[in-house]
């Protein structure tokens, strides 16, 4: 039983992570822009294809690399190429609004088609055959007692602490952290003080998509099998996720997606597991209820 | 005469198009499309009185259409058909062709007290946690169909066609294309009555600003929940319509997707425009129907030109590439959508000479 309980608690950390580097991507770029970014779960699953086309390729090469080589160079060009995805779309559909000071409204319309051109248009391009995920690393599962743990679990949780460190950091300690914070509490005073502020944005979007690449590789890692619908749903209960922690807070995204992650996992312990989605977006329900602005976030006040 | 055009001009719509598909001048497939624009309109009104006339972002319609649609489906394989799981027929068939637009505004009620489980996070909330409120009330509403098994769960719910069998049966009139008229013709009315009435005003007040309407003495909770209430339930009767039309459904076709096509229909007319909407779901009706005719013939003149590999075929999925993608250019050249927030009589003032919009 407790070996049980425990067990499911290593999952639901798992799970809490992938939805901890998407909340992440999601609260980034609220917290700088006022912007649901709606198409950031599409960008995840962007970063899962690009994974694995990288992947394939290397792997097709003459030369025959071990596992880890190829994953050290996966990691990288993953993140790279995805935020480039990401970026283009603030150029293309995002900025062009942004400078006609178009309604926001508008611009989060914008973001969801975004997100349904990308799924679809992948659909549509690579067809609807699943891709499988090369396998990489070879699987070590570690057994203390009668729990077992995979390497890949752990590296996942690691790395989702490891970024949230370095987004705190970077966003609390560094100057464009500080430019960042900047504009999110005065988006008008900002240029006036001298401070690029689409350079600040384009920032911001790099760093935001480039975890959701990483995330779509560590997901696409642990549960091979990829297909276009993919990023929608788990985009989705990030968001939730972040929003649950109070959205623009980069400690809320973090504790809202492992809070998310272990409701999921205990709900699937204890009812049939069609009842996951039902019971974690009521849960999600109530909270706005009665803190509407999540665990984090801090209340505005509307001058009248 | 100015009274009297509207009324006499949509009683001979109504008569022509049902006159004409009675005697099969028009073809089930050309009928099925006047339905589907009909359902459309009823969505894309319903959903502008939210979105549009209120000035709120909500994204779930479509989980307040699967309630009517279930509600109404299985009230009426209920009553009037012999069913596997809900046993012989309470009541003959031959009441459904009395009774079957009293199911439509059951499922609409029921649509409508779903509604509430939207309406009442709005009071403390609006803008962005609103938007994922009702995105989270279509996944709710979504996962709880799926969870019910009686009504067949993930398998989808079937039967529809008995109801419109028995109701053929007894007077031999294409039914369900008369009650998709009648409802959208009503609903399109009862649209125009409520915003343009002193009541209704109050909801475009809250729109300009909550606050100050809040002080002019307009009481936003209940103005809200009245709004939520009135497009979830219209919404509700689009589903049954469309449950009816189609004579299957299927959890999943409610899903966010049902929603955005709603959103795209709502700011492709226009915000706060009723002959936006009802234009605008024409279209788009028009445009997805044409789709289906176009997607192929690119196909094969793409082909012909060796713009495509051989091995490639652009298939039907290219419709939900295009669709968002006009959304997109729309929202960077035309916000406001095609009537902005104008009405057909501010553009052709010479129309207010037939009708008038207050």
């Amino acid at each position: 039983m407790l070996a049980s309980i425990i067990q499911n608690l290593f999952n639901a950390f798992q799970w809490g992570s992938f939805y901890s580097l998407i909340a992440l991507g999601y609260t980034l770029v609220y917290g700088v822009l006022r912007l649901i970014n709606f198409a950031h779960g599409d960008i995840f699953m962007v970063g899962a294809y690009i994974a694995f086309f990288i992947a394939t390729a290397i792997l097709g090469m003459a030369v025959s690399l071990p596992g880890w080589v190829v994953l050290a160079m996966v990691i990288p060009l993953t993140m790279i190429l995805t935020a480039f995805v990401g970026v283009s779309l603030e150029r293309i559909a995002y900025r062009p609004l942004r400078r006609k000071g178009a309604h926001r409204l508008y611009v989060v319309i914008t973001a969801l088609m975004c997100g349904l051109v990308l799924e679809n248009g992948n659909l549509a391009l690579l067809g609807a055959s699943r891709k499988s995920f090369p396998e990489l690393v070879d699987k070590v599962v570690y057994t203390v007692g009668d729990l077992s743990m995979t390497n890949l679990k752990i590296g996942v949780v690691f790395s989702a602490i490891l970024v949230f460190i370095f987004l705190h950091f970077i966003v609390t300690k560094t100057k464009i952290g500080m430019a960042m914070r900047a504009i999110s509490y005065d988006k008008f005073a900002v240029p006036l003080m001298g401070i690029p502020i689409d350079t600040v944005i384009v920032f911001t979007f790099i760093l935001g998509s480039s975890f959701a690449g990483l995330a779509g590789l560590l997901f696409a890692l642990s549960y091979p099998i990829l297909d276009p619908y993919m990023g929608a749903m788990i985009g989705w209960k990030a968001f939730i996720a972040a929003v649950v922690g109070g959205i623009g807070d980069i400690r809320g995204a973090f504790l809202g997606g492992f809070l998310l992650g272990f409701v999921e996992i205990l709900v699937v312990a204890v009812f049939p597991s069609t009842y996951r989605d039902l019971i974690a977006f009521a849960i999600l329900m109530t909270i706005l209820c009665i803190k509407p602005t999540g665990m984090f976030g801090v209340a505005g006040t509307t001058k009248i | 005469m100015r009274k009297l055009t509207v009324p006499t001009l949509l009683l001979a719509i109504t008569g022509v198009i049902v006159f004409m598909s009675h005697q099969e001048y028009i073809d089930l497939y050309i009928q099925s499309v006047i339905m589907f624009m009909g359902v459309n309109i009823i969505l894309s009104s319903s959903f502008n009185i939210v979105n549009g006339y209120m000035g709120e972002f909500a994204c779930g319609h479509a989980g307040f259409m699967a309630v009517g649609a279930y509600v109404t489906s299985v009230i009426n394989v209920m009553l009037f058909t012999d069913d596997k799981v809900f046993g012989a027929a309470l009541l003959p068939p031959e009441m459904a062709v009395y009774l079957f637009p009293f199911t439509l505004l059951i499922g609409g009620a029921a649509a409508a007290v779903a509604g509430v489980l939207v309406a009442i996070p709005s009071f403390k909330t609006r803008d962005d946690y609103l938007a994922i409120i009702t995105i989270a009330a279509n996944f709710i509403i979504i996962s709880t169909i799926i969870n019910i098994d009686k009504i067949g769960g993930a398998r989808g719910f079937m039967g529809m066609k008995k109801v419109l069998f028995a109701m053929g049966d007894s007077y031999d009139i294409p039914w369900i294309l008369l009650w998709v008229i009648v409802f959208t013709f009503g609903t399109v009315f009862i649209i125009r009555r409520y915003v343009t009435s002193t009541y209704g005003k109050g909801i475009i007040a809250i729109k300009q600003d909550e606050v100050a309407a809040e002080i002019m003495s307009v009481n936003t909770n209940k103005m809200k929940l009245v709004a939520f209430m009135l497009s979830s339930g219209l919404a509700g009767i689009a589903g049954g319509l469309f449950a009816h039309i189609l004579g299957y459904i299927n959890p999943n076709s409610f899903g966010i997707l049902k929603s955005t096509e709603c959103l795209v229909m709502v700011y492709l007319g226009g915000m706060g425009s009723l002959s936006g909407s009802v234009i605008s779901a024409i279209l788009f009706t028009l445009l997805l129907e044409s789709l289906r005719f176009i997607i192929p013939w690119m196909n094969t003149a793409m082909h012909y030109m060796h713009l495509l590999p051989d091995s490639y075929e652009l298939s039907q999925v290219w419709k939900w590439v295009i669709i968002p993608l006009i959304l997109i250019l729309l929202m960077q050249f035309r916000p406001e959508g095609i009537m902005g927030n104008r009405e057909l009589s501010d553009i052709f003032p010479k129309l207010k000479k037939f009708y008038s919009f207050k």
